[in-house]
């Protein structure tokens, strides 16, 4: 458990955020320049908030009341930089055990740290200076980890070279872990709860399948991040196609590639303007994936756009159309309609463990 | 070589290598407390202690001599308390050159390191601390180590200064045979006497040899340093 209030003044910008996250993943999320950095550092102690309180489990970090301020080294908080921050002048062997080797042969094999050990960090490649940091910060044994778009310096194939690594480590390690970022693909695979930060404060907070697919959202999580999040289990596989079957409440979805074992849980997501409305069951056409659903939410934003909250089973799933379309449709709240998935839509980068 | 050096010249040639080294060794550690007080804090006088600190470096060294000689003479305020209270004498004594060789060469160390602090990323201590080091454990296995071919510059340039340090070091001590002649002053000496030619031929090489001798063992420290950092 994790309570954050802080306020500070800098410069013209003024942070005023209040987030409580409880056990797992929590992402902060927003564009650059919102204050996600500085709620991280204001955790680790590098940056001193002018008011407020921050708790982490039963330890206080910082009382502006209680005048209480812990020095960095005592706070206990794990903290992946973007940049690694490895220090130069130690091989990775050295830099994993500077702050301590709790638990340390067992990161290194979750890690897969075993080959570089005796390695120098200006030999190491992005993804590997990262898994270092990672391991690094945790064989200190802190009660916390903070990761600051740790993946925001590597191209693509890095990433998804790393973030399984990263999604082993959150399902067994058992500390709550702080994620910042700004890519909406990464936070949907790896975080349970979202904050979403806009100019400083918090706009809107909670499980990330309830934020992302709720349609009021969208203007403030940005047309390309807001789109269902939801949990599936893998139903069947049809290798000679291609494809993997996945079931959730709310029907049976067709994805393609070889997505895990019969019965592994999948998170998908499934971005808003990938999903197309029908009044009626399509026929004749080449998607695979249609589903029957119930209009729960129609939010009209400032342009063109419209998005549509929608229900599968009891899985929220968030369409965005036209303005046109939906007047031309008639939909509107309570109807019985069908939504078409393209399933190409969904990109490797989009499907997770 | 050894022709051209007589019992005389060898003793100005190690009083100067003994002057250049205990200046150097004396002034490092103050020389990094004063250039990390620059490079990192922020304090009210900062840019006086920085007049100060660079006065050696631009006063005519005749200046700092004579200044020397009325703080640190036995009846100066500050020799005069060394002398009652601990028996330290400077006055045309050897500890008065490595005082005179210290000071001029301190603003050139001071520089040299600094630039070395400022370089180091402070990204890196924030990690430390985060790692749960100690501002003393942050400083002394992070920053000391990356500051480290600053350090070595500045200790390099200070004895090179050190060693051919002239006009500070005759004006406050001046040049006795055996306690505070010098290399340099030694052939300012020998100049003034006709037919020295082939001793100050002597100290000449050596002058150039020591000079040359300091730049190559710096230089190979730092690509040792270089090398262990991106091996």
């Amino acid at each position: 458990m994790l309570q954050i209030d802080v306020q500070k003044q800098l410069g013209d910008f003024a942070l005023n955020a209040n987030i409580t996250a409880p056990a797992g993943v929590t992402a902060i999320f927003g564009q650059s320049g919102s204050g996600k950095t500085s709620i991280v550092n204001a955790m680790a102690g590098l940056m001193t908030p002018d008011a407020g309180r921050i708790v982490v489990g039963d330890t206080v970090l910082f009382d502006k009341a209680q005048r209480t301020n812990l020095a960095p080294h005592k706070r206990r908080v794990g903290y992946v930089f973007q940049d690694a921050r490895l220090f130069p002048h130690m091989n990775v062997q050295r830099n994993l055990t500077y702050g301590g080797d709790h638990d340390a042969d067992r990161l290194i094999e979750l890690l897969g740290l075993g080959d570089l050990l005796n390695r120098h960090p200006a030999g190491l490649s992005g993804g590997e200076k990262q898994r270092v940091a990672l391991g690094r910060a945790l064989m200190c044994n802190p009660q916390i980890l903070l990761m600051d778009e740790p993946l925001a310096a590597l191209d693509a194939r890095r990433k998804a070279e790393i973030l399984p690594y990263i999604e082993r480590l959150r399902d067994e390690v058992k500390i709550p872990i702080l994620y910042v970022s700004h890519d909406v693909s990464e936070v949907a695979r790896l975080a349970n709860t979202i904050v979403v930060l806009e100019a400083g404060q918090v706009a809107i907070a909670g499980p990330i399948g309830d934020v992302l697919s709720q349609p009021d959202a969208v203007p403030l999580v940005g047309v390309r991040a807001a789109g269902a999040v939801i949990e599936t289990r893998i139903a069947g596989r049809l290798l000679h196609d291609g494809l993997t079957e996945l079931s959730f409440s709310g029907g049976r979805l067709m994805m393609p590639g070889n997505l895990g074992r019969l019965g592994q849980t999948v998170r998908l997501r499934i971005p808003a303007q990938d999903v197309i409305l029908a009044r009626d069951r399509p026929k004749g056409i080449s998607a695979l994936n249609i589903l029957p659903v119930r209009i729960t939410g129609i939010e009209q934003g400032r342009g063109p756009g419209v998005a549509v909250g929608l229900l599968a089973g009891k899985d929220k799933l968030l369409a965005r159309v036209t303005r046109r379309s939906l007047q031309r449709m008639e939909l509107a709240v309570g109807q019985d309609i069908y939504a078409i998935i393209k399933a190409t839509a969904v990109g490797p980068e989009d499907v997770g463990g | 070589m050894t022709d051209l050096l007589g019992p005389a010249e060898w003793t100005a040639i190690l009083l100067s290598l003994r002057v250049a080294l205990v200046a150097t060794l004396m002034a490092l550690p103050l020389a990094l407390w004063v250039a990390h007080l620059l490079a990192r804090k922020r304090f009210p006088g900062r840019q006086l202690l920085n007049g100060i600190v660079h006065l050696p470096l631009v006063l005519p060294p005749v200046v700092t001599g004579y200044l020397l000689l009325v703080v640190f003479g036995q009846q100066g305020p500050v020799g005069g308390f060394l002398y009652d209270v601990f028996g330290i004498s400077f006055a045309f004594r050897w500890t008065g050159a490595a005082l005179a060789a210290g000071i001029m060469a301190f603003p050139l160390m001071v520089r040299a390191i600094r630039l070395g602090i400022e370089a180091v990323d402070t990204g890196l201590e924030e990690a430390a601390a985060t790692l749960g080091a100690s501002r003393w454990r942050v400083f002394t296995t992070v920053t000391l180590p990356l500051v480290f071919p600053g350090i070595l510059a500045g200790a390099i340039l200070g004895f090179a200064k050190a060693l051919g340090e002239f006009g500070a070091t005759i004006t406050f001590v001046a040049a006795i045979p055996g306690q505070t002649q010098t290399v340099p002053s030694a052939i300012y000496g020998l100049l003034q006497v006709p037919g020295s030619e082939p001793a100050v031929l002597g100290l000449v090489i050596v002058s150039v040899i020591l000079a040359m001798g300091a730049l190559l063992v710096s230089e190979w420290l730092a690509r040792r340093a270089a090398h262990r950092m991106a091996a």
